[in-house]
């Protein structure tokens, strides 16, 4: 259950302004993709366009295509809804319900969508998704607390739970991991190398050690200016953006010459 | 060869002690009182208002001496403050305490439970039961209409409202929070005065009355709540494939529901002491009125006003009606925040 996402061609607009412009671009299945780049060049923008997520905000849309499993995310009568519900996602800062218990944030995408499901199912539910997260032996005696009640790393990984809880085919990740510490970064690496076994990921991330060794393919998104829109500049084999990038540009930032 | 110590930091500064301050009060409460009766002036407000400034100054000064210009500076603000907080608490004492006061002379399960049908002139029995039933009914027709209608629009305003029809709406809702309540009484009389005629009176026009004076403050405050949700909880919704209705319902409003009830309940208080729109609505009769939907009724503030006006023991009977209608508002405030612990967000570890 993981699919790949072909990206020809994305405009992404905030209403009149171009915040990205002209992604082409392959997420391979059952692989971690990178998307790095200075602030602002648009790596959120891109990343909330993969599962409609963009359109959220009011007076902003997309035009270009996105095409997964030979459909097109953005023709004309696909509900956002359900591509939401194929592709996952989890944010930056951690945000589970502040009113459910831990076991209820796990269950959020069955019991938010008013759908039944027997109490050994839940059960089951729960204990698989956060045994996924490598949450389950830190929270198992303490179930129906308050999700607010962990601490930052672990709120983030019962976020990741709630993402996988539904199966999606994809998961994209916004900088996971920089509201936490470095244990907790670690943990959550350790587990996109396990979660990659069975989903598509794609991770934004700031931190270029980070992107090598989590990921197997890294794009880098740059930006000329303030006011300008971000590109994609290069896309490569990790290993091969961090050893010989093409891209005077990418090479430039990779060396944190600037950025 | 020996290393010199470093030399220990030290800060030493001079406090007054714990008790100083009481001291230097009893001090200005002394002297005032001493100088107010020789000079005659001595009330208890001059007394309030003298010693309090009396005492700012001899604490500044007292401090200044001992610790300090940074110190007296502190005591000052300590002064003032406190100051105005016992001013603030004042008015709302003594009001509790006159309500009491003279309630509990009548107020009583007779009280509670009798209306006033044969009671004439001089006798002192006599009750509030059909006025507290008139205040239910009122109060609740009130509620029903504008907790439904205050809770939509303000979800129409957080959630769904853009441009020109959004400002439109606040805008209306604005001046709407300022209807006089008469004006409130005469819409809702008239309304009713051209469908049913003239001699048409029901507890459900005076619950249209109020519905038009509480509805602005529903909007208001469940509209303020709603925009306190942090918009990463509808993302993560949506992110799991929720539908838009369905997480307003079960994580915008459930997250904000303790801060809706309280705010129902404050826009309750507001009206359910509202005499004028009653007056010329619902207007006024001795005996109970089962019926919401025909026929006079009598309602607490109505009863407050007409017995206070009649005066002797009806007075009597006033301030008791009037202590009925203060502990059905703190009745109401004690299950809105019963309802607030039991909903709100666990946080904490
Ligand atoms: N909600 C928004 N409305 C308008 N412009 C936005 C919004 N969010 C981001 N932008 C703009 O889009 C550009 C890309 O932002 P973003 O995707 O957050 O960058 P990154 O994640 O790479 O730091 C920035 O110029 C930013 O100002
Ligand atoms: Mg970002």
């Amino acid at each position: 259950m993981s699919k790949r996402i072909d990206v020809s061609d994305l405009n992404v607009y905030y209403g009149d302004f171009l915040a990205v412009e002209g992604v082409n671009m392959t997420i391979e299945a059952r692989s971690v993709t990178a998307l790095i780049g200075p602030s602002g060049c648009g790596k959120s923008t891109f990343l909330r366009t993969l599962n409609r997520m963009h359109e959220v905000i009011p007076g902003a849309y997309v035009k270009g295509k996105a095409v997964m499993d030979g459909k097109d995310l953005y023709a004309p009568h696909v509900d956002p809804v359900e591509v939401r519900r194929q592709i996952g996602m989890v944010f930056q800062r951690p945000n589970p319900f502040p009113t459910m218990s831990i076991a209820d944030n796990v269950l959020a995408g069955v019991k938010l969508n008013n759908r039944r499901i027997s109490r050994s199912d839940a059960a089951d539910m729960v204990e698989r998704s956060l045994t996924g997260a490598n949450l389950w032996n830190e929270v198992k005696d303490r179930l129906d607390k308050p999700g607010s009640s962990l601490s930052g790393g672990q709120q983030q990984r019962l976020c990741i739970a709630r993402a996988i809880a539904v199966q999606p085919e994809v998961l994209l990740m916004d900088e996971p991991c920089s509201a936490l510490d470095p244990i907790s970064t670690l943990a959550i690496e350790d587990l996109i190398h396990e979660l990659k076994n069975d989903y598509t990921i794609v991770i934004v991330t700031h931190n270029m050690q980070q992107a090598a060794r989590v990921s197997d393919r890294t794009g880098f998104f740059n930006i000329e200016g303030t006011g300008k829109p971000g590109h994609l500049i290069e896309m490569d084999d990790t290993t091969t953006m961090f050893s010989s990038p093409s891209q005077k540009a990418t090479e430039d930032y990779i060396s944190g010459r600037f950025g | 060869m020996s290393v010199a110590a470093p030399p220990v930091p030290t800060r030493t500064y001079r406090r007054l002690p714990a008790w100083a301050p009481y001291a230097v009060l009893v001090a200005s409460l002394a002297v005032t009182a001493g100088v107010l009766t020789a000079l005659n002036g001595f009330t208890i407000a001059s007394m309030f208002f003298v010693s309090a400034i009396v005492y700012a100054v001899a604490i500044t000064a007292t401090s200044t001496a001992v610790e300090g210009r940074r110190w007296a500076t502190d005591r000052l603000a300590t002064t003032l403050v406190t100051f105005a907080f016992l001013l603030a608490v004042i008015p709302l004492i003594s009001l509790l305490w006159i309500v009491i006061g003279d309630g509990v002379e009548r107020f009583g399960p007779t009280f509670l439970t009798t209306d006033m049908v044969g009671i004439f002139g001089s006798m002192v029995e006599g009750g509030v039961a059909h006025a507290i039933v008139g205040t239910v009914y009122v109060t609740g027709i009130a509620g029903l209409i504008s907790v439904p209608l205050g809770i939509f629009t303000a979800i129409y305003l957080v959630e769904y409202g853009r441009g020109p029809i959004k400002r439109g709406i606040t805008l209306l809702v604005d001046v709407m929070t300022g209807i006089p309540s008469i004006v409130a009484g005469l819409f809702a009389y008239t309304m009713f005065l051209v469908i049913f005629g003239p001699a048409y009176k029901a507890a459900l026009i005076g619950g249209i009355a109020l519905a038009v004076l509480m509805t602005p403050y529903v909007i208001r405050s469940v509209e303020e709540m709603l925009k306190l949700v942090p918009n990463e909880l509808r993302e993560a919704s949506y992110a799991l494939g929720v539908p838009k209705w369905l997480t307003i319902v079960k994580v915008v409003l459930r997250t904000a529901v303790a801060g809706i009830t309280s705010g129902i309940m404050i826009a309750t208080a507001r009206v359910i002491g509202e005499t004028a729109p009653l007056l010329v609505t619902v207007g006024t009769i001795q005996a109970m009125n089962w019926n919401p939907f025909d026929g006079r009724i009598e309602t607490l503030p109505v009863y407050v006003f007409r017995q206070y006006a009649q005066g002797g023991p009806a007075a009597d009977r006033a301030w008791a009606a009037a202590l009925t209608l203060l502990l059905i508002v703190m009745l109401l405030n004690l299950i809105g925040r019963l309802v607030s612990k039991f909903f709100s967000p666990k946080g904490g570890r």
